[in-house]
């Protein structure tokens, strides 16, 4: 009993001493109150802030921060009120920081940013009928009511859910079919992380749709998160099997200690990564000649010349002091996306949950509801909740991504 | 009122103080009093509480440390969500489902206990808790290749993919790293109030039996237990399968209660998770555990008030706790007023099995 | 050739491992405490050294130094903080306080440093060496790194052995008790184990950047925890059987995944740990414990 009376104690301590630099914390972060009588529209995002997968949510958790401080910024009509909260890539935690997020007044999900956890909170806010599009969580099951090779189905479709990223499948098989008819190599190697829904995802379309096109695949090598530092064994496998081309449907983090490893091996065959190899450029210090032509499916380039990435992308700078990535990038677009799907429907903030979920289902299926933003031009969803962005291929030349045709 | 053993009235004491509070608790739910945050933590916390239940047994009562007690809870939860799944074609019963999940996980994970316990046992301290430690991560690793699924010829395994499972038009409901996805959310707070109960009844019966005296005998001196002709082997086995068991329950009511689980999440992390609600709660306190697990569930999610700093708060309350529950200087500047203001309100327990003081 | 290479890879991750194992097996076998907190020093070690050479623009060695002392101090704090307190508490209550010091060091890492990766220069500038026309390539950083174990492995055990405070850890080790009673401050000397710990933590994290050079505030916790099992393969509290037990862990975690199983090569290294645990209980090099009764 001891203890639990110190535990209890040490608790009440410690929600005193916090409460009060924690409240005013959150008025600080939503410091864009919006002005004349417009009530804001309560918008929440999931994602893991901390632990091992927060580089990704707190990317996108920033991305949504500068969109939705852009548009409170116009004193529209459409307001927004953001809550973030952290779910450290763990579907029980991400079910708990949702269920905070509709005792805040939830009204429209941005979330969540990785898959595991979309997968549960998106089931709820199905039951729920809240709206949901999601950033970055790019696998099938998230939107349910896909089918498999063999006409397996795992999750029927949940039709609140849209994805402003490309699926896994899509992934999979628009690699194959790149390095296939651009001719970039003609035996692959495959390294992926299978311990991860994500790389396993892309993994395994990548395969059927290599056989399907003829892609000599000649070695396959998997890694855990336990074991994600060492390579050896895997590129000593590709480069002993003869891959010219080393196919990585994995974060950007590992790929950078491949890239790493297979130069100091003296092992130089073409690498073809996916948009999760995106950010491998940000990251502060990196020697970029690694990175030489390697080439990856990405929707967003921060080097890109138009006037919206380059306003975004300096934003950013001046705010966190990094350069975005994709995940940044997807985080802000969601925002624009839901933004733009708002002010065509007219749709008010005193609507129910239930009623701007339908309509929000309805505009975003509907034909002529097109968006623009940083990771995509002219996109468009379909009732399956699949964005139309076509996955398209960069090659990183002198640090920089150059659009490759061929 | 009549004579009874102090266990014993310990024992109704804490039956009846577990029944008040699930009755308010679920009138507040029901009733909706109870913010949305707080009522989904509610089923999660009954499979703590009973992780706490099932590790103080093999810690407390014991005495011997395990560090993979998730290992048997991932048992549990992805063999009670293959039953449960199978079983969406026999009934649309979900308390059966349920019901049979949960039992199906306890054989599963006592069969998996008996295979760690059996050749593991025989190490101690430090050593045991490394080898457990271990099961838990091949736990994890195996099932992060196991492909299943179930179509109308039954169920389909495999270790490499999908693909490899050959079933026509069926349900994946194992797909390796991306774990079970779709499962029945079936679970339900009264069956998880049950399942504490039923985890407590064991513990208590057992260690206020023949056989717990026994097993706290091993803890406290195992050389003059062997002495006196007690098998260590056999009480040490059985105590390990039943908490073993137990987890499994845990398990399946855990990983019924969302639409996905991961093997990820029974990592050595979630092992830790449970030794602390044991050791703050007091090894070898049973209740204590159950409060423990309740408070440090609910603890990061009052943390979220706290933004940015919330895990770090959480670090902090953890190693402060620990300070002043351990250190006798520290004790005296508060804990010892607060037992004078609080202590009078709460009874004695009787000398259950606390080996902490 | 094949087997060569990857023999070599083991080693050099092995060596690592060994490194960090030492730390671990100097404070459990002195304070009798599982440091979960000791790969977190890791990471912070890196990240100080990372500083210092990024930000400040240091040479290498003066960037180590400077981790290796900021890592000693934070090791002293720790220790006087959170775990002298709890001297007289049992085993348990000092480890799940380590854990969150553990927790504590990983979340104040990500408030200060961000949560996106950073990336580590080598320390190293050995040029790579090919033998056999380039089939055999063994990394500047393995040198280094088994070369650096080795020296560590042999500086503690002729430092436990021969200096006045090594004998007093030794002492502290066997009895804690009759330590004091002979006038061995006994505090003092597990601060002096902690802060050595530390110590080598840092130079262990600098290494493991070089070797694998991607900074996350969550670096230290993998092999943290693989060494932690190496500590123990060797038999814990032995400083010959943690450097032991590091290669051994290296070179099975690498050569189970070249030649039986990529996918389940964690099982196999953890498969064996549990047969060499079972055949023989206090690890390789271990005491045996004779039990009194």
């Amino acid at each position: 009993m001891k203890k639990i009376v110190a535990l209890l104690l040490v608790l009440v301590m410690a929600c005193a001493l916090f409460a009060a630099c924690g409240e005013k914390k959150s008025e600080g972060s939503q410091s864009d109150k919006p002005a004349g009588e417009v009530k804001p529209f309560v918008i929440g995002g999931i994602g893991p802030l901390t632990g091992g997968a927060a580089t990704y949510g707190n990317a996108a958790k920033n991305g949504a921060e500068i969109a939705v401080e852009e548009i409170n910024a116009l004193k529209g009509d459409v307001q927004f009120t953001l809550y973030y909260e952290d779910d450290e890539h763990d579907p029980e935690k991400s079910l708990n920081a949702y269920n905070t997020l509709k005792d805040k007044g939830l009204q429209i999900l941005l979330g969540t940013v990785t898959t595991s956890p979309c997968i549960e909170v998106s089931a709820q806010a199905n039951a729920d009928r809240i709206f949901e599009l999601t950033p970055s969580a790019s696998s099938t099951d998230v939107l349910g009511g896909f089918e498999d090779e063999s006409g397996n189905i795992t999750i029927a479709r949940k039709d609140n859910v849209f994805q402003m990223c490309f699926t896994d499948p899509n992934q999979g098989i628009a690699s194959a079919e790149y390095i296939k008819t651009n001719n970039i190599g003609t035996k692959v190697a495959v390294i992926y992380k299978n311990d991860d829904a994500y790389s396993t995802g892309i993994y395994q379309k990548f395969i059927s749709q290599a056989a399907k096109v003829g892609l000599e695949v000649v070695s396959i090598t998997t890694f855990t998160a336990d074991t994600a530092t060492d390579f050896s064994v895997q590129l000593a496998d590709a480069k002993n099997n003869g891959a010219d081309l080393v196919f990585l449907p994995i974060y950007f983090e590992p790929a950078s200690l491949i890239l790493a490893q297979a130069n100091s091996m003296g092992y130089e065959p073409a690498f073809f990564g996916v948009d999760g190899m995106d950010g491998i450029l940000t990251m502060k210090n990196f020697d970029v000649s690694l990175a030489e032509g390697v080439f990856l499916l990405t929707p967003f380039s921060a080097d890109a010349e138009d006037e919206q990435t380059k306003n975004f992308v300096s934003t950013y700078q001046s705010k966190f002091g990094e350069i975005p990535n994709q995940f940044a990038a997807d985080g802000y677009d969601t925002v624009y996306a839901l933004y733009n799907a708002i002010k065509k429907g007219n749709l008010t903030s005193d609507m129910t949950n239930a009623e701007l979920c339908e309509k929000l289902i309805g505009i975003f299926t509907s034909a002529d509801f097109k968006f623009d933003g940083l990771t995509g031009s002219g996109v468009t969803w379909a009732t399956t909740g699949e964005v139309s962005k076509a996955p398209k291929a960069v090659v990183i030349k002198d640090g920089v991504y150059v659009g490759y045709n061929g | 009122m009549k004579k009874l053993k102090p266990t014993t009235r310990s024992n109704i004491f804490t039956y009846g103080a577990l029944l008040i509070i699930f009755t308010v608790v679920y009138i507040l739910n029901n009733g909706g009093v109870i913010s949305n945050n707080i009522s989904g933590l509610l089923i999660p916390i009954c499979a703590y509480v009973c992780m706490s239940i099932s590790l103080n047994l093999t810690v407390g009562i014991l005495g011997e440390l395990s560090l993979g007690h998730a290992g048997f809870m991932s048992v549990g939860a992805f063999s009670g969500v293959i039953a449960a799944s199978a079983l969406r074609n026999v009934t649309d019963n979900g308390t059966l489902q349920l019901i049979a999940a949960i039992a199906i996980g306890a054989v599963f994970a006592a069969i998996a206990g008996a295979i760690v316990g059996v050749p593991v046992l025989r190490l101690n301290g430090d050593y045991l808790a490394i080898v457990t430690l271990a099961f838990g991560e091949i736990i994890k690793n195996l099932l992060n290749n196991f492909y299943i699924g179930v179509d109308n010829s039954g169920l389909h395994f495999s270790m490499k993919d999908t693909a490899s499972l050959n079933m026509d038009k069926g349900t994946v409901i194992v797909n390796g790293p991306m774990g079970a996805v779709g499962i029945p959310k079936v679970s339900t707070l009264i069956v998880g109030f049950i399942l504490i109960l039923i985890c407590y009844a064991a513990t208590a019966n057992i260690t206020n039996s023949r056989t717990g005296r026994a097993i706290k005998a091993i803890r406290d001196n195992r050389i003059a237990v062997e002495s006196v002709g007690i098998s260590v082997a056999k009480y040490k086995l059985m105590t390990f399968v039943t908490s073993a068991a137990m987890a499994g329950m845990a398990g399946a009511l855990y990983a019924l209660n969302y639409t996905t689980i991961t093997p990820k999440k029974f990592d050595f992390n979630t092992s830790i998770l449970i030794l602390v609600f044991v050791v703050l709660g007091g090894i070898g306190n049973v209740r204590g555990g159950m409060i423990a697990a309740t408070v440090l569930v609910v603890l990061p999610e009052l943390l979220r008030a706290v933004k940015d700093y919330r895990m770090l708060m959480y670090a902090v309350v953890l190693i402060l706790v620990m300070i002043f529950t351990n250190n006798r200087k520290a004790r005296g500047l508060i804990i010892d007023p607060a037992k004078k203001l609080f202590g009078k309100l709460i009874p004695k327990r009787g000398k259950g099995g606390d080996a902490n003081g | 050739m094949n087997f060569l290479n990857s023999l070599i890879g083991g080693i050099s991750l092995g060596s690592i491992y060994a490194i960090i194992a030492l730390g671990y097996t100097m404070v459990y076998g002195i304070a009798k405490m599982l440091n979960f907190a000791h790969g977190d020093v890791i990471m912070v070690g890196g990240y100080v050294c990372y500083l210092a050479m990024f930000n400040l623009g240091l040479p290498a060695i003066p960037a180590i130094l400077i981790a290796m002392a900021v890592c000693t101090v934070l090791g002293i704090v720790i220790e006087g903080l959170a775990y002298r307190p709890l001297r007289q508490a049992s085993s348990l209550a000092v480890l799940i306080t380590a854990i969150g010091v553990s927790y504590f060091l990983q979340n104040a890492a990500l408030l200060i440093w961000g949560s996106n990766p950073k990336v580590f220069t080598s320390v190293i500038n050995i040029p790579a060496k090919s033998l056999f026309d380039g089939q055999l390539v063994i990394k500047g950083e393995s040198f280094v790194t088994v070369s650096v174990c080795i020296i560590i492995m042999i500086g503690l055990t002729l430092f436990t052995r021969y200096t006045r405070a090594g004998k007093a850890m030794r002492a502290v080790a066997e009895d804690k008790g009759a330590a004091q009673l002979m006038g061995i401050n006994v505090n003092f000397t597990i601060s002096l184990t902690f802060a050595i710990g530390s110590g080598l933590a840092a130079i262990a994290g600098v290494l493991y950047c070089s070797a694998y050079p991607i900074l996350t505030p969550t670096l230290g916790s993998i092999p943290g925890i693989k060494s932690f099992i190496a500590a123990v393969l060797g038999g814990i509290g032995s400083i010959p059987g943690a450097m032991l037990g590091g290669i051994l862990l290296g070179v099975i975690e690498i050569l189970s995944r070249a030649y039986i199983s990529m996918e389940l090569s964690d099982a196999i290294v953890f498969g064996v740990l549990i047969i060499v645990l079972l055949v023989k209980p206090t690890g390789l090099l271990g005491k045996k414990i004779r039990e009194k009764v």
